[in-house]
């Protein structure tokens, strides 16, 4: 297949939207909750092995599955909140010990989940089977997968900002990020937004493992890849910003794209890392992260 | 006689005794010990080196690296390419020196980031290096991964039992001095210790190469008893956290919490990896440093106070009659 280079920067936008996905469940979890979840690309894995079992196991589509491994993580992420980060939260002197703190308890995290992966799934790598048609769309090889996997991400992507913006309680999400003391004050519910606020990053995170499942092989190692591709989305659009980190994981895709097609597959991680770098001495706060 | 009173004003002469019976102790166990001993008491002295560097930098700055694994490994590697060039001190040196330089790169690129910005960064550089490394390997040697020879274990065991003498001084000086005040504000608010004069960047970035310096030479120390390295070996991000937990569950303010932290850690990793397979590390790994951190925030140093002050309570009671005297003579 020749790879020419719109094909490779379109392809590198459809994969670029389950990044955004993945990137806007993290930085709500950074933004409200406080949390650097690095277990957060091992949600994605589980719930992308899940999928393929649940696919194989009752034979229904990674779509319907992933309304089931969303909510499945929604619950996970809201217990881990509701049990161990409001505990730490309480207790902890300072902002900053927290942060520390929690990503401490969040690496923990990951290895356990890892653990019961792998004693659970073992080191298969599965096959992508689902809406593997091709479709030729202005001189472009395009698959199907890639393009459904794109829609999905972009329609929840809109619908988070949405709800962010104008419900109410997204209203008390964005309160709360703000400044959860006067938020309490207001009448907020604050543990509670907190509580929600983590398990919806969950949620995408478990939306966006089916949706990975869909494109590419999953595997019971996705999950430490996928928490640095969405550690660097996140800085790049600004740590807490929804809109920032959706534009954000379609650049990183469309360079992963373009330096899995054009260089070394090995060298992708670099790169993102250089990127990061360049970023972060130019503009510490990301692209649309505030001061 | 008080004993607790006795802890108080007794309390560096006893610390004293206490660490020089721990080094000849020891130093000693090459004569009684086999050299699965030695092997063992050399892995948790590189433990050590790595928790207190960590503690050194990160304790008292506040500033969260998770960089640890990336100098130990730059030492690994310093190692597996210098091995049959140069003798083993001077390969010591250059693991130090590299690692130094590379931290000072890292920490004037990166230390005028705040809070959480750093932890990420560091914590991407462990991959990057990994990456990046392993291309290297690829593209210019066609092979992955090196053996490294073995050497005398008891020789690797002083060299060990130096460096960790040495870190554990080189951080008492360092927190004694003006400078360790300074990284003391810092962690306090950074802020106002800026406004206080303190250049806060320079300290920062200067600890941050000094600890890495000791993280080297241990992955130097390290190299010959892993016997064979490759990325994933050498820059594997256990090494960035074990010394974490470590350091947290004996407690960050202090020297000796991350020593005990070390030797609880590294007996039980030996443990645990030699009875159960090894994927179960990971799980009891992971448990143990979720349930350290949010049991134990201040580590087992921030129980002792709590405790001596239970004991003295205890030991007031029981000598009541006695007490009661001497505050009437007084």
């Amino acid at each position: 297949m020749l790879e020419t280079l719109p094909q490779l920067i379109v392809t590198g936008i459809l994969a670029g939207g389950v990044y955004g996905l993945l990137a806007m469940g993290l930085t709500l979890q950074y933004g409200v909750c406080r949390v650097l979840n690095i277990t957060h690309g091992e949600f994605v894995m589980l719930s992308a092995v899940l999928t393929f079992t649940l696919c194989s196991e009752l034979g229904i589509n990674p779509l319907v599955a992933a309304a089931i491994t969303g909510p499945f993580m929604f619950v996970i992420g809201f217990l881990f909140q509701i049990i161990l980060y409001r505990f730490l939260r309480a207790r902890s002197p300072s902002q900053p010990v927290f942060e520390g703190s929690a990503l401490l308890v969040a690496f923990g995290l990951m290895y356990v989940i890892l653990f019961i992966a792998q004693n659970e799934w073992g080191g298969l790598r599965l096959p992508v089977y689902w809406l593997t048609q091709k479709v030729m769309f202005a001189g472009m090889t395009l698959f199907l997968n890639q393009i459904v996997a794109f829609a999905v991400s972009v329609a929840l992507g809109v619908a988070i900002h949405l709800f962010l913006s104008h419900s109410r309680l997204g209203r008390a999400i964005r309160a709360t990020a703000e400044d959860p003391a006067t938020a309490g004050l207001m009448g907020v519910n604050t543990n509670m937004i907190l509580a929600v606020c983590f398990g919806l990053g969950a949620l995408l995170a478990g939306i966006a493992g089916p949706l990975s499942a869909m494109i590419t092989a999953p595997s019971t190692t996705m999950g430490f890849q996928n928490t640095v591709i969405a550690l660097i989305v996140v800085v790049l659009g600004g740590l807490g910003s929804v809109p920032g980190s959706f534009i954000a994981g379609i650049i990183i895709g469309i360079v992963s794209l373009l330096v899995m097609g054009l260089w070394k597959p090995i060298l992708t991680v670099p790169v993102y890392y250089a990127l990061l770098m360049i970023l972060l001495l130019v503009r510490p706060a990301g692209l649309l992260g505030k001061k | 006689m008080d004993i607790t009173r006795l802890f108080t004003t007794h309390r560096k002469l006893l610390l004293t005794v206490f660490l020089v019976l721990l080094l000849v102790l020891v130093a000693t166990v090459p004569l009684y010990g086999g050299p699965y001993h030695v092997s063992v008491l050399t892995f948790v002295l590189v433990y050590i080196i790595l928790a207190l560097s960590w503690a050194m930098f990160s304790g008292t700055t506040g500033y969260m690296s998770l960089a640890p694994a990336v100098f130990f490994g730059l030492g690994v590697y310093s190692m597996a390419l210098l091995q049959y060039e140069l003798p083993f001190p001077i390969i010591m040196v250059i693991g130090g020196l590299v690692s130094f330089a590379f931290a000072l790169l890292i920490g004037l690129v990166t230390l005028r980031l705040k809070g959480m910005y750093f932890a990420i960064f560091t914590f991407g550089l462990v991959v990057f290096m990994n990456k990046i490394i392993e291309y290297m390997e690829t593209n210019i040697r066609g092979q992955h991964g090196w053996a490294i020879a073995p050497m005398n274990g008891t020789m690797l065991l002083y060299t060990a039992l130096g460096l960790a003498v040495a870190t554990v001084f080189a951080i008492y000086f360092i927190r004694r001095s003006k400078y360790g005040l300074a990284m003391m504000s810092i962690g306090g608010n950074e802020e106002a210790a800026a406004h206080m004069g303190i250049n806060t960047t320079s300290v920062k970035v200067l600890t941050f190469a000094i600890s890495a310096i000791f993280m080297g030479v241990a992955g130097v120390i390290a190299a010959p008893k892993l016997g064979y390295v490759n990325t994933n070996i050498a820059f594997a991000t256990t090494y960035s956290f074990m010394p974490i937990l470590m350091a947290v569950f004996g407690g960050i303010g202090t020297l000796y919490g991350p020593v005990i932290g070390a030797v609880v850690f590294a007996y039980l990793e030996l443990m645990i990896r030699n009875e159960l397979p090894s994927r179960y590390f990971q799980l009891i790994f992971g448990c143990l440093l979720v349930l350290v951190i949010i049991l134990l925030p201040n580590g087992i140093a921030g129980l002792m106070p709590m405790l001596q002050e239970r004991l003295g309570r205890l030991i007031a009671r029981l000598g009541k009659g006695g007490q009661a005297e001497q505050h009437a003579n007084t």
